[in-house]
């Protein structure tokens, strides 16, 4: 079984329209069991938006226990104030307050407390769900509001994903990374065997490329590179191949910029899917991503 | 005044958004500007400041001293993020999941850890023509942001009276987005006229008013999509507060690092015209929409 994780480093380049194409051809190709798909965007996850899934599971996701305050118990000696290094804890004249979206979770002040009047507790930080799709199981998630911890559950996303693949012997999974190159993206590329970074002809879209190609050269994976919309700048499109050739990183592909995308996307289709049978019917957009999928496949299967 | 620019979806257009407000700002405006992507940062391509001088920023990890430790493990118990871990006769560290709470150090009872900064990334400061430019760059590897977008938001602190200071946000709605936003007196929410854009917009609406931050909602490539992004605006009462047009020009421009205020004239009337209706906006804006 392998992992193949599509991600991007600067947002928008296009990762979850080529993740959504990906899954269609999948299905379509031909692969003994199912794709499992898995949206590791666990702050903005869009792709259940165009594969339409029927949610068969959701669990909780527990995130870091939280300081809470039993202010009865409280003297008000400012203790948890001096030792909180996330400035969660505000000294009023009658009590301490904790501010839950500061609260890193240390959980410092509860051992500190001459009291005993903080304690950590649970907090619902998110759900996950795993559901079914047309185009086969699909693991994603979402993080609560403003909370912490998402690379967490990436990787609970990721488990899940993996051992659903392990059950019905799929020979694939196929993930849509987060955007960036913090704490969700190091969890989403741990161990994953082929990372395909989707960049745009933007100087920000090569600057981005530049620092997660850096950050995956940490990892023992296979990389390669698609330039989205590579007609929108044919120079800067040029300066991204000459820098992909230079570190031996294979161009995977090279997709125009097509408005029939975002008519696919306002449906809640994938750009490329079954009904699109003859050649003719698909747009250049797809037809472009039909080869980069070829390439990628290929990649996989050695 | 502080007013960040956030999004949910990436690639909205933030970033275009506040370099160019920025801009238009600076010719009659004290205006500093803040890149707090400190993952991804960018607007230095647009701005292209003259760097004058930069910072490490740093997490105090735990060393420990094993002549001095009798092995109670009890750092490895009060630690909520299992960076340090007793192990036989050894301790180990683990200092890319420490987040500095200092919770080991503080509670070691044969006072056996100390702390010693692991750098985690940089912040840069210098001036674009009248503006003055802070960025924060998260050292590649290192998994923790905010406290580099904190790093960045407390050399701005206590900015002369009446500047104006544009905070450019990272996607997405969890902490490092949160550490960018809070405090801020609005908030521009950028997005796009697509189910994706729409989506995210409903998760950043969710933040910015958890946050309390009054805010309103920039529509850029405005024609590339449907209505849904509007409707829903109009359902929520949602001031939506510009609308920038998809044409392929201004991709060209962007493409390029360029500055739209500078290469097209309406691009300027327009940001002129979003600075007003902020600050028509913003002041009934404490009461939320």
């Amino acid at each position: 079984m392998k992992e193949l994780l599509v991600i991007s480093g600067k947002g928008g380049t296009g990762k979850t329209t080529i993740v959504g194409a990906f899954a269609s051809l999948a299905k379509a190709s031909s692969l003994t069991n199912d794709t499992v798909l898995a949206d590791c965007d666990v702050d903005a996850a869009d792709l259940h938006l165009i594969l339409k899934p029927s949610i068969r599971e959701t669990k909780e996701f527990l995130g870091l226990k939280k300081a809470a305050l039993d202010p009865t118990k409280c003297d008000n000696c400012r203790a948890c104030v001096d030792v909180c290094r996330f400035d969660a804890i505000t000294a009023h004249e009658e009590s301490v307050e904790i501010e839950p979206i500061s609260c890193e979770g240390c959980a410092v002040c509860s051992h500190i407390c001459p009291k005993h009047a903080i304690s950590m507790e649970d907090v619902v930080a998110g759900h996950w769900f795993v559901s079914d799709t047309p185009y086969g199981p699909l693991v994603h998630a979402k993080l609560g509001i403003a909370e912490e911890n998402s690379g967490k559950l990436v990787m609970e996303v990721r488990r899940e994903a993996r051992r659903i693949a392990e059950t019905i012997e799929s020979r694939l999974i196929i993930s849509d990374g987060p955007p960036g190159i913090g704490c969700p993206v190091i969890s989403s590329m741990s161990g994953v065997d082929l990372a395909l970074i989707v960049t745009e002809p933007t100087v920000a879209g090569v600057h981005d490329m530049e620092r997660l190609y850096a950050l995956a050269c940490g990892f023992d994976i296979e990389v390669m590179v698609c330039i989205n919309k590579y007609d929108l700048d044919y120079e800067v499109s040029a300066e991204i191949e000459e820098y992909c050739d230079a570190r031996n990183i294979a161009v995977a592909g090279k997709v125009p910029f097509d408005e029939e995308v975002v008519k696919a996307l306002v449906k809640g289709e994938p750009i490329i899917s079954p009904e699109h049978t003859d050649e003719d019917s698909k747009s250049p957009a797809a037809r472009a991503v039909e080869q980069l999928w070829d390439e990628v496949y290929r990649l996989c299967e050695q | 005044m502080i007013i960040s620019i956030a999004s949910g979806k990436g690639g909205t257009g933030k970033t275009t958004i506040a370099i160019n407000l920025a801009l238009t700002l600076a010719e009659t405006e004290s205006v500093c500007f803040m890149d707090c992507d400190v993952e991804e940062p960018n607007a230095h391509l647009f701005l292209k400041p003259v760097l004058e001088g930069s910072a490490q920023v740093t997490v105090p990890i735990p060393i420990v001293d094993e002549e001095q430790c009798n092995r109670c493990g009890r750092c490895g118990e009060i630690c909520a993020f299992n960076a340090i871990l007793p192990l036989g006769n050894h301790i180990l560290t683990f200092p890319e999941l420490c987040h500095g709470c200092g919770g080991c150090t503080l509670l070691c009872p044969t006072g056996a850890i100390r702390e010693e900064p692991l750098e985690i990334g940089v912040v840069e400061w210098g001036h674009a023509g009248s503006i003055s430019h802070t960025h924060g760059r998260l050292k590649i590897g290192s998994p923790l942001a905010p406290p580099i977008v904190k790093a960045v938001k407390n050399r701005n602190q206590n900015m002369p009276e009446g500047t104006i200071s544009i905070i450019d946000a990272p996607p997405g709605t969890s902490c490092p987005v949160v550490a960018s936003v809070s405090d801020s007196d609005f908030c521009l929410l950028v997005t796009e006229p697509t189910p994706f854009g729409l989506h995210d917009l409903t998760l950043a609406v969710d933040m910015v008013r958890a946050l309390q931050v009054p805010f309103g909602v920039v529509i850029n490539r405005a024609g590339l999509g449907n209505g849904g992004l509007v409707n829903y605006c109009k359902a929520k009462n949602i001031p939506m507060l510009a609308e920038i047009p998809f044409e392929r020009k201004y991709a060209a421009c962007y493409a390029k690092g360029g500055r739209l205020v500078e290469e097209f004239p309406e691009m300027k009337e327009a940001f002129q015209s979003l600075w007003q209706t902020i600050c028509a906006t913003a002041p009934e804006g404490t009461k939320l929409p």
